[in-house]
């Protein structure tokens, strides 16, 4: 089963913002060893698009496993605004 | 601004066992959750435990909407296309009161939630805690993300999980290391009642767990599972963040490769996938509990780590931290001190209890294992071979076999490094 189709499956109410945010795309361009968010998060909410990490906050599982693995500290990472984000059906 | 005396952050099970405690005592409760329900942002895998559940929820099995009580547990040690099974199956677990339950935590921690309520706690919901209000070194409210979402209180009960920015963002802790944390995915497929009951061997709301290592987690250090709810299977995988990252392997596509392993595949044939989800477990153990209490607040269930990986559990100690940080927190209200030395109750009582106990027993386990990654592949891929070897009737005398077996055995570990292991095995988890 492909990943798109199961985040279809789940109840998202995504914000007008990104709850994620990279604190500097220097970082990850220049410094950055294998940048791991790109392979390690379930959703794949990361993306390298030409020189820098593009960010699908709306598909968020909220784990939080980027942040941990993020060799630099450098992913800015909050909680959806209360209401929003991920809303499980059976968890 | 609004003060209440205690304010619980989050609704999961130490949160809601917590806010239960205090409002039964008499405390004007709040528990400020951050899904627009409480449980909407919950997940395990899930087993909740009766004993422990029915400290703070007596006889919750009876209403609760609980999926299944486990009769059976089941472990797998897998290679990639074969696996040794073991399992214990008791009589016992299917009569009441039950051992304990499969559960899907967003429709049980809403029924806990209501219970609580009824206790006469205030469930706030959407709303998210972005610090804590202190004044002269103590904790003396919360600041939420609602506008004027100040709320002032005598004590604050960080339950707020595994991801728990709050405990760092108020200095009890470093941001977690990638070798202590866990990440786990899990779906929710869905079959009809009676195709479960088959598969599995089960009758009535019977139900089984089966834990698999080894291959289930491509050699990492973590476990995949398959538990039966009623009308559902939860299956997903576990491994921790640091070993995700050194295989560079993501989570999803390694509950792709367990779904897809010979063992595995047949029991989710047909079967339709409802939800996909995501969580972490803090794996670190004894040794990464952050400071417990403070002036103010104290820390409970994941967002202190208390979860013991090597059994799976976690939703026990969780409520049972609810519970004896609350009681400390009833006791701190009639000496009307909620100073760290008075709150420091909370540890003393809780190290008596086998949450603390537990911790300490296992407390070399995550890292035994992650420098010893070859109990989850040499060891299966022996134990593995040895039944093929053993079980494949080709007109070799079994004497024979046994031979090729041990000699096959000593060549991949020497009986040095084996006898080593025994020992490691002993020193760690005994």
């Amino acid at each position: 089963m492909r990943l798109e189709d199961k985040l279809f499956l789940d109840g998202f109410k995504p914000d007008e913002e990104s709850h994620l945010a990279i604190k500097n795309m220097q970082v990850c361009r220049e410094q950055c060893k294998g940048r791991p968010c790109l392979e390690i998060c379930p959703a794949n909410v990361y993306r390298w698009e030409g020189d820098r990490v593009t960010i699908s906050y709306e598909a968020c599982l909220e784990c939080g496993t980027c942040r941990i693995s993020c060799p630099d500290d450098n992913i800015d990472w909050r909680f959806p605004r209360g209401g929003y984000g991920i809303g499980h059906k059976f968890g | 601004m609004e003060k209440f005396d205690a304010i619980v952050v989050g609704a999961g099970p130490a949160g809601l066992a917590a806010a239960k405690v205090m409002a039964e005592g008499g405390l004007n409760v709040a528990v400020i959750e951050r899904g627009n329900f409480a449980g909407a942002k919950n997940m395990m895998g899930g087993v909740l435990y009766r004993q422990p559940t029915e400290q703070v929820f007596p006889e919750f099995w009876k209403e609760a909407p609980l999926e299944r009580h486990v009769v059976e547990q089941r472990v797998w040690l897998l290679t990639e296309d074969a696996a040794i099974t073991f399992s214990h199956r008791n009589d016992k677990f299917a009569a009441e009161p039950y051992n304990c339950f499969s559960v899907l935590r967003a429709k049980v921690d809403s029924w806990f939630a209501e219970r609580v309520r009824q206790a006469g706690a205030l469930i706030i919901p959407e709303t998210v805690v972005v610090d804590l209000l202190r004044s002269d070194g103590k904790v003396t409210g919360i600041r939420t993300d609602r506008p004027d979402g100040d709320l002032a209180c005598d004590v604050v009960v960080l339950a707020d999980g595994a991801n728990s920015l709050l405990t760092e963002k108020i200095g009890l802790r470093r941001k977690p290391s990638a070798d202590r944390m866990a990440c786990a995915v899990k779906e929710v497929i869905s079959f009809p009642k009676s195709v479960i009951d088959q598969r599995f061997n089960v009758t009535g709301y019977q139900g089984i767990t089966i834990e698999m290592f080894g291959a289930a987690t491509s050699g990492m250090v973590g476990t995949g599972f398959i538990y039966t709810n009623r009308e559902s299977l939860s299956v997903g995988v576990g491994a921790l963040i640091g070993d995700l990252m050194e295989y560079n392997l993501n989570p999803n596509d390694v509950l792709e490769r367990l779904k897809a392993h010979p063992a595995v595949r047949p029991l989710l044939e047909g079967g339709e996938t409802r939800e996909f989800l995501a969580h972490m477990i803090p794996e670190g153990g004894y040794d990464s509990i952050p400071r417990l209490f403070g002036d103010g607040f104290v820390v409970v269930g994941d967002a202190a780590g208390f979860v013991n990986a090597m059994h799976r559990e976690g939703s026990n100690m969780a409520m049972i931290s609810g519970k004896i940080a609350a009681e400390a927190v009833l006791r701190a209200r009639q000496r009307r001190d909620f100073s760290a030395r008075s709150l420091s109750q909370y540890e003393q009582a809780l190290r008596e209890t086998f949450v603390i106990k537990d911790l300490k027993k296992y407390r070399r386990a995550t890292s035994f294992f992650e420098r010893n990654r070859h109990f989850l592949t040499l060891y299966p891929g022996l134990v593995n071979w040895a039944a093929e070897e053993m079980m494949t009737v080709d007109g070799i005398p079994k004497k024979e076999k046994q031979g090729k077996i041990i000699k096959g055995a000593l060549k991949k570990r020497s009986l040095m490094g084996m006898a080593r292991d025994l020992f490691g095995l002993w020193r760690n988890m005994y």
